[in-house]
This record gives C-alpha cells, sequence and structure tokens, in this order.
C-alpha cells in the first residue's frame, strides 16, 4: 500500500503540470490584462508609455513560454510569486483566507455526516413508510434549494426572530472559539443542508442495495440480532460510496462557495477567487487554481486509500 | 480431504428409523405470495411434506417453481414488504414458526435450522473476515465468549476440510475459492449443532468434482450429526445421490411426492415422467433424440383452476379442466394428477420421440477447422504482494472438427475451454499455434478472408439473460447482422428473412416485435441461434449454450441445435461443463484440464471406456439420475482442487490430483498420444 501512494503521489506531478499549463495558457487567451484594469480602470486616463512601463515591471512584456518558464522554476522552489494586484505573496494572501474556508468546509462536512448517515439509513430502512418519505422530501429539498438562498434565509430568521446578527469580522478559533463559531456556524449549516442531502441519499440508495445482498440474507439465516446485521454487515458495505461523495463534496466547498460567502460577508476563498478574476490578477488565480487542483488530487488519494481500510477486497497492488 | 467413511449408506428410505416420533419439520398447506406491483404472484400454493430427524429430503423443480421460495418461508427471510404467507402451518420441533416473534425466529435460525445459499461468492460478507463470519452465531445463540467461540470455528473448519483453519480465520471471503467458500458456509450452518440444514442449490455453482466433495461432505455430517437436511436442487443426479426422499414441484404446487426409489422407477405424475426422460444420461447409451417437455411454465401471476402442468401434458383429458388433488398411489408417493392409476397400470407411456438419430460416419472430408498447437498466456503484472507471471491459459491444443460434425469440449472452470473458443472466434490473439478455417490460415489471413470467415464462424453465448441487448427488439437483433453484411437488401426482405429465421428455431413471428425481457430463458436463448444462424454460418462455437436453463428447455434447445445441424450441415464446437449433455451432442469428445488437452475419443468410447484418470474421475464425480445405482456406488472423490495458474505443477498438470501420480509424473509432460486408433490420451500411466 505505501508503494501504491508513493505511486499515486508521484503521478500527481504530470496532473498538477497539465493544470499548469491550462491555467497559464488560458488566461493569456482571453483578452485585457491586469495592467489595463488597474489603470484604466476607473476611466482614468494614462499614456500608452506607463502602462508599457508597469508591464515591464511586472514581467508580462517578456515571451510567453519565457513567462511560464520562471513560474515553473518559481513553484518548483515553493514561491508563487506575489500577487499583481497588492504586491503581497500570494501564499499570505490566500493564507489568510484558506483558514476561514478550510474551517466553514470541515464543520459543514461534520454536519452532513453526522445528518446524513441517520437519515440514510433510516429512509433505507423504513422504506417506503412516512420516515422514507420525510427524508426523501428533505433531501430533495437540499438538493433544489441553493445553499445562498438558504443562508438568507437563515439571516433574516435570526435577524426577525432574536433581532440578532453573527459577526461579520472573522476571528481565528484559536483566538475566541465563542466568536468563531457564532460567525461560522451559520454558512456551515447552509451549505452541510445540500451536502447532507448528497450523502443521505447517497446512504439511502447503497444500503438498500447492500440490503438486497445474499450475504445479508445470510447473516440474518445465521439468527443475527436485526440491529448487528444493519451496522455490522450492512452498513460498513454501504459507506464506501457515500466516502466519494464526502471527498469530492469537501474539496467542492474549499473554493466554490462563492455566492455563499458574499451572503454571510464571509472572506474566503471564494471572494478571493472572483476578486483575482475580474482584476485579471494572474499570479494569483494560477496560485489559487494549483491550491485547489491539489486539493483535489490529494483528497482524491485519500479516499482511495481509506477504500482500501474499509475494503479488504482492495489492497492495490496491481 | 477424506470424506468416505466407513459407514456406507445402508438405510434404505422406507427404513427410517424414528418413525414413532413426530417429525421434525412438518409443513401444511403453506400458501406464500409475492404482493408485486403488477398483481400477486402466489409463488408456493398449498404446499405440505415432512422431514424426519436425520432424513435427507430433496425438493426439485425449475426455476420459478416454488422450491426456494418454500426455504425461505420456512425460514422466514422472505423479503418483508413484499412476502406475505397467508396461509398454512410450519411446525418444527412442535412449535408453529409462522407464530413466533421476531426474535423468538431468530433464535431459531443458525441455532436449529441453518441454511445454506446458492451462491458461495456472494454469499458470505466481503469486508469482515471469515473467523468472525463463523464465530458470530456461536456468540449470539451459545454465548460463547471469544476465546471458546474461535476453539469451536477451528474445529468447525477442521471438520469442513479446510487445512491451516487458524490462519484461514483471519482470511477474508475473496482469498478462497468457491469451493471453499462453500465449505466455509457449511461450518457456518454447522456451528451451533442445528437439528436441521437446508441447503439451497448447494452445488449449482461449483464444478462437478467439488460439488462430489462438497455433496459428500453435507451428507456424511449429516450421518454423524444426526442433521436433517432438505436439499433444494434442479439436477435429478444430486437427488438420486442423496436423497431419501424426494419432493417434485410445479408452478408453485407439489406435482409428486414419494420414496426416492419409488420415484425415479415408478414415477406416478407426467411432469416427473417427462423430467426424468428430459435429461441426457451418462448410465444409458444415448438416444437418437432427446426426449423433451414442450411448452413453458405457466405465469403464476395468472394462473386457472386447471391443472397447471395440462398445457404441456401430452396425456391430458378433459378432467384436467378440474385442478387435481393429491392423490396417493399404488406406490405410497402422492401425485396430483388425475389419471395415476393409468400410469400405474402402464397405460400411460411417454411415446418416443423416434427419429433418426444423428449419424456421425467416419468423415473422409477435410476439416472445417482445424487447430494446431494453439496457445495462449496470459501476462499477469505483478504487485506489492503477489508476483507477476503467465497464466497459461491454453497450451498445445489440437483438434480438427468435419463439416456437420459436432466436437464437444469438457472441462471444469479454469481449464481454459472458454478461451478456446474466443481464440477460435478471434476474439483473443493466440500466443502460438495456428487455427485453419476451411483451409484458410487465419493467422495469416487477408483482411477480406477474416471478414469472410467472421461470417462463417458464429457463436452462441451461455447467458441468455445478459447477451442479448435489452434495448433493442427481436427482429433488430436478428436483422442487424443482416444489415451490416448486406446479405439482404431493403426492409422488406430483411423483415421476410428474420421471419423465415424465427421459423427455423420454432418462435412466431410476432416474436420480432418483442424486447428480450419479454422472452423466457429458452426463448432467449432460441433468439441468440437464430441470430447465429442469420449470418449462413457453416462452423458454429456454442459456449455453455444450454448450462443456464432448466432441465425441460434445455432438453428443447439441444433438439433444436440437432435437427439445424443436420438442416444446414453446421459443425459445432460444443463447449460445457455437463458431460452428460456433451456426451448426448458431440460425435467427439475433448477432455481439457488447466489449459492442455487430456484426452480426445469418440463419445461413446471417452464415456465408457475413458483411458486418462482425470476423465474417469470426471465421470465419477457426476451423479446419475438413478438412486439404486447411486446408492450402489462408491464416490471416488478427486482430492484437493485446482493449482494455482501462477504456479503450475511442473509436469503432468493433473499430478496433483491424480490418484496414478508417480515421481515421473512430476517430472516429464505426458504427451497426447494416440494410445488406440483415434483415440488420444495425454498419460504416461495408460
Amino acid at each position: 500500500m505505501l508503494r501504491y501512494a508513493i505511486n499515486r503521489i508521484l503521478l500527481m506531478i504530470p496532473t498538477l503540470l497539465g493544470v499548469a499549463v491550462l491555467v497559464f495558457f488560458l488566461l493569456r487567451i482571453v483578452p485585457g490584462d491586469i495592467v489595463e484594469i488597474k489603470l484604466r480602470g476607473d476611466g482614468g486616463t494614462v499614456t500608452q508609455e506607463t502602462i508599457e512601463l508597469e508591464r515591464k515591471r511586472l514581467g508580462l512584456d517578456r515571451p510567453l513560454i519565457n513567462q511560464f518558464g520562471t513560474w515553473m522554476i518559481d513553484m518548483a522552489r515553493f514561491d508563487f510569486g506575489n500577487s499583481m494586484w497588492t504586491e503581497r505573496p500570494v501564499v499570505t494572501e490566500i493564507a489568510g483566507r484558506l483558514e476561514l474556508s478550510l474551517q466553514v468546509a470541515i464543520m459543514a462536512t461534520i454536519i452532513a455526516v453526522l445528518l446524513a448517515i441517520p437519515m440514510g439509513t433510516a429512509a433505507a430502512l423504513f422504506r417506503g413508510t412516512w420516515i422514507d418519505y420525510t427524508v426523501r422530501l428533505v433531501t430533495i429539498g437540499g438538493l433544489s434549494i441553493p445553499s445562498f438562498w438558504f443562508g438568507m434565509i437563515i439571516m433574516l430568521t435570526l435577524l426577525s426572530l432574536f433581532n440578532w446578527l453573527p459577526p461579520i469580522t472573522f476571528t481565528p478559533i484559536y483566538v475566541d472559539p465563542v466568536a468563531n463559531l457564532t460567525q461560522l456556524i451559520w454558512p456551515a449549516l447552509a451549505v452541510g443542508y445540500r451536502y447532507c442531502a448528497v450523502v443521505a441519499r447517497m446512504i439511502r440508495s447503497s444500503l438498500l442495495e447492500v440490503m438486497n445482498e445474499d450475504y445479508i440474507r445470510t447473516a440474518r439465516a445465521k439468527g443475527v440480532y436485526e440491529k448487528l446485521v444493519v451496522s455490522r454487515h450492512a452498513l460498513r458495505n454501504a459507506l464506501l460510496p457515500a466516502i466519494t461523495v464526502i471527498g469530492l463534496e469537501f474539496t467542492f466547498l474549499i473554493g466554490g462557495l462563492v455566492v455563499t460567502e458574499q451572503v454571510f460577508n464571509l472572506n474566503g476563498i471564494g471572494q478571493l477567487f472572483v476578486q483575482s478574476v475580474s482584476r485579471n490578477d494572474f499570479t494569483l488565480i494560477q496560485g489559487m487554481v494549483m491550491l485547489i487542483a491539489a486539493f483535489y488530487v490529494f483528497v482524491n488519494l485519500a479516499i482511495d486509500l481509506l477504500y482500501a481500510v474499509f475494503d479488504p477486497r482492495i489492497r492495490y497492488n496491481s | 480431504m477424506t470424506v468416505v467413511d466407513a459407514d456406507k449408506d445402508v438405510r434404505g428410505p422406507s427404513a427410517a428409523p424414528q418413525e414413532v416420533a413426530a417429525p421434525l419439520l412438518q409443513v401444511e398447506n403453506l400458501h406464500t405470495q409475492f404482493h408485486t406491483s403488477r398483481g400477486i404472484v402466489r409463488a408456493v400454493e398449498g404446499v405440505s411434506f415432512s422431514v424426519d430427524r436425520g432424513e435427507v429430503v430433496a425438493i426439485v423443480g425449475e426455476s420459478g417453481s416454488g422450491k426456494s421460495v418454500t426455504a425461505l418461508s420456512i425460514m422466514r427471510l422472505l423479503p418483508r414488504l413484499t412476502g406475505k404467507i397467508p396461509q398454512g402451518r410450519v411446525m418444527f420441533d412442535g412449535r408453529n414458526l409462522l407464530d413466533l416473534g421476531d426474535d423468538d425466529m431468530r433464535a431459531i435460525r443458525g441455532r436449529d435450522i441453518s441454511m445454506i445459499f446458492q451462491e458461495p461468492m456472494t454469499s458470505l460478507n466481503p469486508i469482515l473476515t471469515i473467523g468472525l463470519q463463523i464465530k458470530e452465531p456461536l456468540q449470539i445463540h451459545l454465548g460463547m465468549n471469544d476465546e471458546q467461540a474461535q476453539a469451536r470455528a477451528i474445529e468447525l473448519l477442521n471438520l469442513v476440510g479446510i487445512t491451516d483453519p487458524e490462519r484461514r480465520l483471519d482470511q477474508y471471503p475473496h482469498q478462497f475459492s468457491g469451493g471453499m467458500r462453500q465449505r466455509v458456509m457449511i461450518a457456518i450452518g454447522l456451528a451451533c449443532n442445528p437439528k436441521l440444514i437446508i441447503a439451497d442449490e448447494p452445488t449449482t455453482a461449483l464444478d462437478v468434482t467439488i460439488q462430489a466433495q462438497i455433496l459428500e461432505l453435507m451428507k456424511n455430517l449429516s450421518r454423524k450429526l444426526n442433521i436433517a437436511l432438505v436439499i433444494i436442487t434442479h439436477n435429478l443426479g444430486v437427488v438420486a445421490r442423496y436423497a431419501d426422499r424426494v419432493i417434485v414441484m410445479y408452478a408453485a404446487r407439489v406435482a409428486e411426492q414419494g420414496a426416492a426409489e419409488q420415484l425415479f422407477h415408478k414415477p406416478r405424475h407426467p411432469y416427473t415422467m417427462g423430467l426424468l426422460r428430459s435429461v441426457p444420461r451418462l448410465d444409458r447409451p444415448r438416444g437418437s433424440k432427446l426426449e423433451t417437455i414442450e411448452g413453458l411454465p405457466p405465469n403464476l401471476a395468472n394462473v386457472t383452476t386447471a391443472c397447471r402442468f395440462a398445457p404441456r401434458c401430452p396425456f391430458r383429458i378433459a378432467v384436467c379442466d378440474q385442478e387435481p388433488p393429491l392423490y396417493p398411489t399404488d406406490t405410497g408417493s402422492l401425485s396430483r394428477c388425475h389419471r395415476h392409476t393409468e400410469i400405474a397400470e402402464g397405460k400411460i407411456v411417454w411415446a418416443s420421440l423416434g427419429g433418426a438419430g444423428l449419424n456421425f460416419a467416419a468423415n473422409t472430408e477435410a476439416p472445417v477447422l482445424s487447430v494446431q498447437h494453439l496457445t495462449k498466456h496470459f501476462t499477469v503484472s505483478g504487485g506489492l504482494r503477489s508476483a507477476g507471471g503467465t497464466v497459461r491459459a491454453v497450451e498445445d491444443v489440437s483438434f480438427n472438427i468435419f463439416p456437420g460434425e459436432t466436437l464437444g469440449l469438457v472441462g471444469e472452470s479454469g481449464c481454459g475451454k472458454t478461451t478456446v473458443g474466443r481464440l477460435i472466434l478471434r476474439l483473443e490473439e493466440p500466443s502460438a499455434g495456428e487455427i485453419h478455417f476451411e483451409g484458410v490460415n487465419l493467422s495469416t489471413a487477408s483482411a477480406a478472408e477474416l471478414k469472410a470467415m467472421r461470417r462463417k464462424v458464429q457463436v452462441i453465448f451461455q447467458d441468455p439473460y445478459s447477451s442479448l441487448n435489452p434495448r433493442m427488439t427481436v427482429g433488430q437483433i436478428i436483422g442487424e447482422p443482416l444489415h451490416v453484411y448486406k446479405i439482404v437488401s431493403g426492409r422488406k426482405e430483411n423483415e421476410a428473412r428474420v421471419t423465415e429465421l424465427l421459423g427455423h428455431v420454432g418462435l412466431r413471428p410476432e416474436m420480432a416485435e418483442r424486447y428480450p425481457h419479454q422472452l423466457s430463458g429458452g426463448q432467449r436463448q432460441r433468439v441468440g441461434i437464430a441470430r447465429a444462424l442469420a449470418m449462413e454460418p457453416s462452423f458454429i462455437v456454442c459456449d455453455e449454450a444450454v448450462s443456464a436453463l432448466d432441465v425441460s428447455i434445455q432438453g428443447q434447445i439441444i433438439n433444436l441445435l440437432e435437427e439445424l445441424q443436420r438442416k444446414f450441415r453446421l459443425a459445432f464446437l460444443f463447449i460445457a461443463h455437463d458431460l452428460a449433455v456433451v456426451r448426448h451432442i458431440s460425435a467427439r469428445v475433448v477432455v481439457m484440464y488447466f489449459g492442455r488437452v487430456m484426452e480426445i475419443a469418440d463419445r461413446d468410447v471417452i464415456y465408457s471406456d475413458s483411458l486418462h484418470p482425470y476423465t474417469k474421475v470426471l465421470l465419477d464425480a457426476a451423479p446419475v439420475p438413478d438412486p439404486t445405482l447411486e446408492k450402489l456406488r462408491e464416490p471416488r472423490l478427486i482430492k484437493g482442487e485446482l493449482p494455482s495458474h501462477l504456479a503450475p505443477p511442473s509436469g503432468c498438470v493433473f499430478n496433483t490430483r491424480c490418484p496414478l501420480a508417480s515421481q515421473e509424473c512430476r517430472e516429464v509432460v505426458p504427451p497426447l498420444e494416440e494410445k488406440r486408433p483415434g483415440h488420444f490420451a495425454a498419460c504416461i500411466k495408460v
């Protein structure tokens, strides 16, 4: 398994290289660059000369292949460059936001998984009863209601019922856990609802399938307690496909919460993404895309390794 | 493994020892229904039978006859939402199981009644160790602690013949072969010393030699521990060998039940008679044509009040419009037939279908297909735990097939018989050797020659359920190759040809509009045959073409194949694991083991006078449907299982299991030699 893990980590290099090539050149195919936006964005009049000068300063005048090479070499030394807009290191820009986004993603995952396992299991075991219908109704709601809208409803409810709104400035959890949690629990709930719906439905359908397996019949024929049939024989098998969904949803939450962050006024990765794209901040966009790509690849590897832990048939030796 | 016990079967079915005591299990007027979206399916209707302590009772029937549902009803393991038992009693040891609360019933399952299922591959939980799965009932029912359960589990594995039990307990199901998994299932079933074991098709998924091992094991254990055994099966040979009493089910009802000897020798129901006649048998000279029961079993969603077998019964009369009760007959058995007395008096006998059998004259023509030194190696990439290597799937196989002839290819799973078929069809590229089809060497053939060959060589697959595209109608399935090869021009002509082809395989023209899921298994296989015929082939590979079908349907398809062979002068390569079927249909038979040819001979020679020890073992392991013969026969069991393909034995591949093996066998690969005229065997001992 160790060799398998190492193999997979080595395979990440070409994957990420491909991402790097794509993001770098796609960004430059799009017309317009940061200098135009920076200097002429407010309708100010600047001479062409000044623009050329700024381009030169940012290195944008050099041949593309040249720029790409520099970027690659820097990245190999874990130097992701500076933001072209704020001039601060890309790493610094991202780090502040990542803390918040990661925390929301983790909290949403915890909420979702804690709710989804009992919900999905109950729905499958009591298939065709009111329990099943309730779970299906609640989860179809989670899939169809946009998270940001649900977030707005949460905010409005808090405001109208308690005349209270969560704090709007981010306090790290190690500084003041109460302030931190009172701010982040709401967005985590808002996105956790949809997340929970996806996972609960997955668990329901895979548990229904597993309950029809021959080995469940064998367990019952042995006289195993029904509770044990579900928890020991069925659920462990049924959770496998759910792990994949959880992993993919988790990575999505890191960079994908653009509108929800806006609703809750959070300075997360999503917001930073929108900002940097609208500013054509090449280095920052590239840095973020690489970060999220790496996240995806790592989480996928983690899922595959988890599979092997849960399922003895998979031992990755070929 | 040593399962041949000293105490042979001396107990006749009539001499059941516990005649005074109440039977262990008594099923009375059991009705089981499935409430589906398309209405109520009455899967079991009014079934009654009893099982004494230590007795072996077999329930036989075709798929859908209700035999498995009866077992699941006794165990109360029917699907909760759809399965209902509106009527009946299941008395077990003085209690009606149908009245018990859920937890009381649970306490009986695995403790007093165990069940062994058909599919050893899927019946064990893949993510739990074997040890846990064996210890579970011990801890639940007998309250053993982990140490006691561990000791008992080791004892059980020893009992069922699994070596090195301490280590095996920590392994997972996928690390066991199919036969080994079934042994584990038996160990689980035996764990709490039950009074009754219900085995639902326990060996259907296994090879003949492994089937014999498992059945002998079950029988000996049940004798030794005085456990009653209910074996559910469609295999009449298995019934004849092991059962004291037999229950024949047809369309949700008991058609006939009685002592095994009586039922096999003096059947009193036309269905039983037909069933016994439609099985190709190893112990009888091959008949010209296989007897069959025409037609299909009724749909249980809408049955009439007439006798259920009447539509297929050649002896139906006016009174058969009334459902007959179970009449007691002269033999002591029960028969659901109005005319059972006439059967007893010998006034009703199945007319022999007669007809000229296939006449295989010595063939002087050039072979249609000639295979020489065919070899196929697969490379398996290695990994962390297992070393890579070469799997020698097919090694140096040579044979000829002449026009209009059927060559049978038998062997157990993993012997390479399917790979040979795939190589001939050019679905795989051979590693070495040559295939000549109608004189053309296929390895050097041009693209045009290959295209012509693909038309002339067709295939019929085993599984009629998955080998037809579910989204295409029967007409489209059969018509597609006509279109692709431009055999017909235009839609009209295509339709006409499809109708003609359906006629050849005995299907009505309106079947062309149907989709595969609307057909029965036998009808689907007919469609598969029509599709193959569409190309006007001269040679057809039949890969287990009748294995998935019920006995009565299997006979119909075999007869159809023979009829088509005569009509179109087709050559068949008939790949199968059922020795009796192969014997019936083939002119010559090739026996393969572990990628190599063991023996080639004429059909009758190989069955009556085989030379190779493997062929002998194979023939011995297959039970014949005759209880008298079976009870006299001491089974010669083959020891062990198929060796690993990654570590093949040196010398003769069969030496690890061969009763004759000597040192020389481990050193020399025996060549396939002509020991007698036309009779080849690869063995240095004969």
